[in-house]
């Protein structure tokens, strides 16, 4: 069984390009462009991951993982945030949503993969 | 695996396009005068895209630019740089470059780099002109690491994370397991003493880990492992010292593990500081609006009913046969209070909120009139419901002018008198019981017995030379009552002692005033911590339950017949250790019909205002907590009630109103 990865990027070429680094690591993946799309996603279907930009227009990254940690299904999920903001105040505000990780953009696609790989075990 | 990421330059461009399209017609749109926080945010959405993309298509050019402009935006969204029409057309002419950056990177061909130097310089002036109040956060800081010293043949680490830990998806096996890939890893797991799996929450995480990594990793290296949790988790991580590494993983319960702790060596205590550093910044607090505390507060009152509900229809039931059942309501009851109680202290304030507006207007008044004024406050962090402070700030104002005004006298009267110069003026807040006293005093000229009475009689007040001081005090509170000579523009014209004492009472309140000629005055304010909930006493009158607010009873007394006084036609009093109290029967003031039990002569002395009175009842039920409904919002003003409440058999009870009923006596009858 693949693992289903939930990709949330309001930029669209961003978005493909997570999807392709995915794919070709064996992972399936929904795309969303923001975080209203990717919660109505999220209802319907467990993901196994969520890898999430913060900047969106509708609903925020942050929003975003705030209201997916109130879902039963999304508790323990692993819940990145892969964006260019990487201050120590946003990612503060990043775990205080619930979010278990921080991966900065620009990423190496490698990395990406090497790194979603330890988050699934 | 190396992955060609030139098929979504078209994407990316595309995307772009458009996003500098957005820019553009977003920053036409914006208007200087009147900034629009959505136009700001959709045009840094749209730089920053851009920029974040060409970062990761290789497009450096364009991120650097981008980032210039994407700043230049955070400082406008933020608010910390004003939006001006010359920073628009800058940022106007900023798209132009981005667009010719964009252009030349897909067509393969050199941008104009005149041109983008050009906007570069002018943005990068612009940026440094005026620095922001928050200046863009540095690159990450690295936490001073060490790389292991070459002796060094590893590290120790000391992992505890919090219960908390799984709730942010983080698995503590992901954390070992690249440990893992840095060397060889040997980890002891503890779980705390004493913890049994029965009372263990399956959603916390309870183990904490000893760990030895051989490896030649750097610390940074170890540290990154821990990134995504160091606020989650107590992290010590020093090097390991030339012993034997212990294989294998262990298990340990509970107490077996004391040796392996003490080993443990001591962390450089500075690290843990800077491990929390961030979750400190984060979320101490977070904003809730105040009607979704009301709501929770209205539906625990509803909880507290319907809890008393269960509880009444519980103590009817077999204690043997039920035994679990009221033991469960026994247990309802400690959480219903547990709940009620934080509840409630989500909307305490410090009285701070209220004090700390008063250092500045002493200040300003005490110029004004010539006086030195020293202000002193205690007990500010005093907590109090939102709705009571917010509702006290006026007549604590209005008390505190009188003070400077009225009460303190000029340097020249007070080194007359043979005080200090400078007058002192005190603010104190405490907690006494389930009530709040404020007390406002100063060491002024105090109020003068002999000018009340005069100023009285002057505006028609009944004012006998028979009344008592606190009477006399009592009469500064009436309508329209001033007994400054002259009006000043300061505490006005004296219409507000009354309004001060409406304010107050309206809050179930009590307003208590003592004065010493030549040495001041003190008014104590006496106030429910909140208006949700009351602490009163049931009575019985005839068939119905009514509650008398216990703050205002005195005792409760079984009167004997020959105590009891009729004077005039149907006045009576009641002999209270000499005392005559004026006595109502309660169900002559509700028009009930009494019990056949109103044989008993059973009264409440209330006390209010200064002034007290019996109140004749068929039964005293006992003391509870009521949650307040409000009977005007639900019903309409009721005479002599202050509100009603729910009680456990569903049935509703009236609040009475010892304020009102005290006041329906004549003074002459109090006195």
């Amino acid at each position: 069984m693949s693992l289903r990865i939930l990709a949330v990027d309001d930029s669209a070429s961003m978005r493909q390009m997570v999807a392709f680094t995915l794919q070709s690591a064996g992972f399936e993946v929904t795309e969303a462009e923001d975080g209203q799309v990717a919660l109505n996603l999220a209802q319907k279907e467990k993901f196994k991951l969520v890898l999430a930009d913060v900047n969106m227009p509708n609903m925020d990254g942050l929003t975003l993982v705030k209201n997916l940690r109130t879902l039963p299904d999304y508790k323990f999920t692993p819940l990145l945030m892969l964006t260019t903001e990487s201050t120590p105040e946003k990612k503060a505000e990043g775990k205080a949503a619930g979010a278990t990780g921080w991966l900065v953009k620009p990423f190496n696609p490698e990395q990406l993969i090497a790194t979603i790989r330890k988050v699934l075990g | 695996m190396s992955l060609d990421l030139s098929r979504f330059h078209q994407t990316f461009f595309e995307e772009s396009f458009e996003g500098l399209d957005t820019m553009e017609s977003a920053l036409l749109r914006l208007d200087p005068a009147s900034v629009d926080a959505e136009t700001i945010n959709t045009i840094f959405r749209a730089a920053h895209s851009i920029k974040g993309g060409g970062g990761t298509f290789g497009f450096t050019a364009v991120s650097a630019f981008t980032h210039l402009l994407e700043t230049l935006l955070d400082q406008m969204r933020s608010g910390s740089r004003p939006v001006t029409g010359e920073l628009v057309n800058l940022l106007l002419s900023s798209v132009d470059a981005v667009r010719e950056l964009l252009n030349a990177a897909r067509d393969g061909r050199p941008a104009n780099l005149e041109l983008i130097a050009g906007h570069q310089t002018a943005l990068e002036q612009a940026l440094a002109n005026k620095p922001s109040s928050s200046a863009p956060a540095p690159a990450e800081v690295n936490p001073g690491t060490t790389s292991a010293p070459a002796a060094t043949r590893g590290w120790r680490i000391r992992f505890a994370p919090q219960a908390g830990l799984f709730r942010s998806g983080n698995d503590p096996l992901r954390i070992l397991r690249e440990l893992a890939s840095l060397g060889s890893l040997s980890a002891e797991a503890q779980l705390p003493e004493g913890l049994s799996l029965a009372e263990a929450q399956p959603e916390d995480s309870h183990a904490s880990w000893n760990l030895e990594l051989l490896s030649s990793a750097s610390e940074a290296a170890v540290r990154e492992a821990f990134a995504w949790v160091e606020d989650e988790c107590e992290l010590q991580i020093a090097p390991l010292p030339a012993a034997e590494a212990r294989p294998a993983l262990t298990l340990i319960q509970g107490g077996k593990t004391e040796a392996a702790r003490d080993e443990t060596p001591t962390p450089p205590r500075a690290r843990s500081g800077q491990d929390r550093r961030s979750a400190g910044e984060s979320t101490g607090s977070i904003r809730v609006p105040t009607d979704k505390i009301d709501v929770l507060i209205n539906l625990v009152g509803e909880l507290v009913i319907t809890q008393a509900m269960l509880a009444q229809t519980g103590a009817n039931l077999d204690p043997v046969v039920n035994e679990r059942l009221l033991t469960a309501l026994a247990q309802l009851d400690r959480n219903t209070r547990a709940l009620q109680e934080s509840v409630m202290g989500i909307r305490m304030l410090p009285m701070d909120f209220v004090f700390s507006r008063f250092p500045r207007l002493v200040h300003d008044l005490a110029g004004k009139l010539g006086k030195k004024v020293r202000l002193e406050t205690f007990g500010a962090d005093t907590e109090l419901d939102k709705s009571v402070i917010e509702k006290i700030a006026d007549p604590l104002t209005h008390l505190v002018r009188n003070a400077l005004d009225h009460g303190i006298e000029t340097g020249a009267e007070r080194l007359a008198a043979g005080k200090p110069e400078e007058g002192v003026i005190s603010l104190r807040a405490s907690h006494r019981g389930g009530s709040i006293v404020i007390e406002i005093a100063d060491d002024g000229r105090g109020l003068s017995r002999e000018r009340i009475l005069a100023k009285a009689r002057s505006q028609g007040l009944e004012a006998p030379d028979s009344l008592s001081d606190a009477e006399v005090h009592q009469l500064i509170f009436a309508p329209g009552f001033s007994t400054a000579e002259v009006v000043t523009d300061v505490s006005g014209r004296g219409v507000g002692m009354d309004v001060v004492k409406k304010n107050i009472l309206a809050l179930n309140g009590q307003v208590d005033l003592a004065s010493r000629p030549g040495q001041g005055t003190r008014v104590s304010i006496r106030l429910p911590l909140t208006l949700a909930i009351l602490d009163g006493m049931s009575v019985a009158v005839g068939e119905e339950v009514f509650i008398v607010p216990l703050a205002a009873v005195v005792e409760s007394l079984q009167a004997h017949p020959e105590d009891v006084k009729t004077i005039g036609h149907s006045a009576r009093v009641v002999r209270v250790r000499n005392e005559m109290v004026p006595l109502m029967a309660l169900h002559e003031l509700v028009g009930l019909e009494p019990s056949a039990a109103n044989d008993r002569n059973l009264c409440i002395l209330i006390e209010s205002e200064g002034r007290k009175l019996a109140l004749g009842v068929d039964d005293l039920l006992g003391q509870q907590q009521v949650v307040v409904k409000n009977l005007e919002s639900n019903y309409r003003r009721v005479p002599n009630m202050s509100g009603a409440t729910i009680l456990g058999d569903g049935r509703v009870a009236l609040i009475l109103d010892a304020g009102e009923l005290v006041r329906r006596l004549q003074p002459a009858v109090a006195a």
